[in-house]
């Protein structure tokens, strides 16, 4: 329970930081200010905005289906949240340490769709319906190359809970239980013969163990993208040119609540991202001679130290990851369906399954 | 630097390389943020040379200075105004509407030294209609009513939109009245006596 609600205000955090970011990032790409009035540099700006929502009124269409309406958005933001469970925050931290975390998170992400066809359908308005279908059909579809681009990374990592694989991305690998005699070495290759179990940092993420894992990253971060229906994914919604896609009929609470969902979906997919492929909670400065920085930036482990390392080595790295997102959003123009599908069909898919393929037999170098 | 089109079939890295350096310009403009373009007026020469920085205006809290001879607000000095009505008559609105009372002695002198000979009881201009074509500027012969830098005036009720020039309180007007009806009437008194005494002569 105190995890739930530890999360639950950490997520909530988060998402107002980013929600506010997002605002001030556009306006500075676009040259202009951003919000500027509400508290110093507008930064009480998206809190007031979620207070603007909470005193709306609650409209439900006449029209509409009022049970799969009135659930879909709990569902869609509860799917999205239950997939917070098994992230790791830092060493021996993590709300539900489940040892198939990475299965877990996938199925229950999958979930998100059945409430976006809820909120759709429960709307009976042609555009929601018709946004709903388009998120749907996308988010399916990117569900394959980013699941694919994930199996490799298990496969590398021999493992699908997420707190294994980010203790074999660093310096504390030796600690965790199960993995006391593992190494790392440079790049994976045992035949280089460098060790690197006690350098750590950068040398020991995933990215570095396993540079084909690199590919995969990219092909991830691609797939998250349009997971969230983030720009230049973003046809299902479309701000510029729609009207809102499946949430169009929504107003007040419910509304906050899908927006809500959408922006944790953008932090879920960046710490899946950092846990997967960049070091986790692991430090990114390796130990080098007489330089113990990973030592130095690591904190004990199980220690207050530890956890604020950990967390903040996880949250400034999902923080990049989420930049990326939005400066993507603000520089590349939407692309269209039947480039959105050839992209994930004929691209991304056959050159995730090649990195798969690799991704094995890198593997196989590794021991 | 010479700028091309991609082709739909280019290669990766083309593709790649102009994908970064969409992400470059975006990146560019975020490190600029820190600055922001002087607000200057147009007549300056710099004007239109600040490539760099954020180009929102905080409008209430600063603003861009307007030109000189810019067309904004209308203002009349009443104590130079000698009522000639030209204004209100060349404006193509109709939006000045002025009354005049002839004055019984001789009121005063304008800045430039024109004689005054009468009253306004009333000069209203209505804002809300003015198309601010600046002719009544133009031939105002003592050159009292003018444009003023102000354009940021606007009202909740249109009634305030019409603004009074005069500086005679109605009392003061009706007075004003009352004394140049008596002047009349003395006037035509003295006339029909002495038109009578002409009479009686004759
Ligand atoms: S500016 Fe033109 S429209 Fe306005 S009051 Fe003068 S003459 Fe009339
Ligand atoms: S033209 Fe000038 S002087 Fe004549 S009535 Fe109008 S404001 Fe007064």
């Amino acid at each position: 329970m105190l995890a739930f609600v530890l999360t639950l205000v950490l997520l909530l955090g988060i998402v107002i930081v980013l929600a506010y970011a997002e605002r001030k990032v556009a306006a500075f790409m676009q040259d202009r200010l951003g919000p500027t009035e509400a508290g110093p540099y507008g930064s009480l700006q998206s809190v007031l905005d979620v207070v603007k929502l909470l005193q709306k009124e609650d409209i439900i269409p006449a029209a509409a289906d009022k049970k799969l309406f009135k659930l879909a958005p709990i569902l869609i933001f509860a799917a999205v949240f239950a997939g917070f469970a098994v992230i790791p925050f830092a060493p021996e931290l993590v709300p539900a340490g489940i040892g198939i975390g990475v299965f877990y998170l996938l199925a229950i992400i999958s979930l998100d769709v059945v409430g976006l066809l809820m909120a759709g359908w429960g709307s009976n308005n042609k555009y929601a319906m018709l946004g709903a279908m388009r998120s749907v059909a996308q988010i399916v579809s990117y569900e394959i190359p980013a699941g694919l681009a994930i199996l490799s990374v298990v496969m590398v990592c021999q493992s699908l809970d997420f707190q294994e694989i980010s203790y074999q991305q660093g310096i504390l690998l030796n600690r965790f239980s199960g993995l006391e005699f593992e190494q790392n070495w440079l790049f994976g290759i045992e035949a280089l013969g460098i060790d690197t179990t006690k350098i750590g940092g950068i040398t020991t993420w995933n990215i570095f163990r396993a540079p084909i894992l690199l590919v995969a990253f990219v092909i991830y971060f691609i797939a998250s993208l349009a997971e969230s229906n983030r720009a230049p994914f973003d046809i299902p919604e479309a701000e510029s040119e729609l009207v809102a896609g499946f949430h169009v009929e929504y107003s007040g609470f419910r509304f906050a609540v899908l927006f809500l969902a959408e922006y944790s979906m953008m932090v879920l997919v960046s710490l899946v991202a950092v846990i997967l492929f960049l070091g986790s909670w692991n430090t990114p400065l390796p130990n080098l001679t007489a330089l113990k920085l990973a030592n130095w930036t690591t904190g004990t482990i199980g220690g207050v130290s530890g956890i604020l390392w950990g967390g903040f080595w996880l949250l400034s790295k999902t923080f990049v990851l989420l930049f990326l997102q939005l400066q993507i959003r603000w520089t590349y123009p939407r692309l269209r369906v039947d480039q959105l599908m050839h992209l994930c069909w004929k691209v991304l898919t056959p050159i995730a399954l090649a990195v798969v393929l690799l991704a094995g037999i890198w593997r196989l170098l590794m021991i | 630097m010479e700028r091309t089109a991609l082709k739909h079939k280019a290669g990766f890295w083309e593709v790649t390389k102009s994908l970064l350096s969409g992400l470059r310009l975006t990146w560019k403009h975020f490190t600029n943020a820190g600055k922001r373009r002087n607000p200057v007026p147009v007549m300056d020469k710099n004007y239109f040379n600040q490539p760099e920085g954020l180009v929102t205006l905080t409008y209430p809290y600063e603003a861009i200075p307007v030109p000189d001879n810019g067309r904004y607000r209308l203002h009349n000095e009443i104590d130079d105004c000698i009522v000639c009505d030209l204004c209100a008559k060349i404006c193509p609105v109709n939006c000045i509407t002025i009354e005049s009372v002839k004055a019984t002695e001789e009121i005063g002198m304008t800045s430039d030294g024109t004689k005054k000979r009468l009253y306004a009881p009333v000069f209203d201009i209505d804002m809300a209609k003015c198309c601010y074509c600046g002719l009544c500027t133009t031939v105002c012969p003592t050159d009292c009513l003018t444009m003023t830098p102000v354009y940021d005036f606007a009202e909740v009720d249109i009634k305030n939109m019409i603004y009074h020039f005069t500086d005679l309180s109605p009392e003061e007007a009706a007075e004003k009245k009352q004394l140049l009806q008596k002047q009349q009437e003395e006037m035509a008194a003295a006339k029909a006596a002495a038109l009578a005494a002409r009479k009686q002569q004759g």
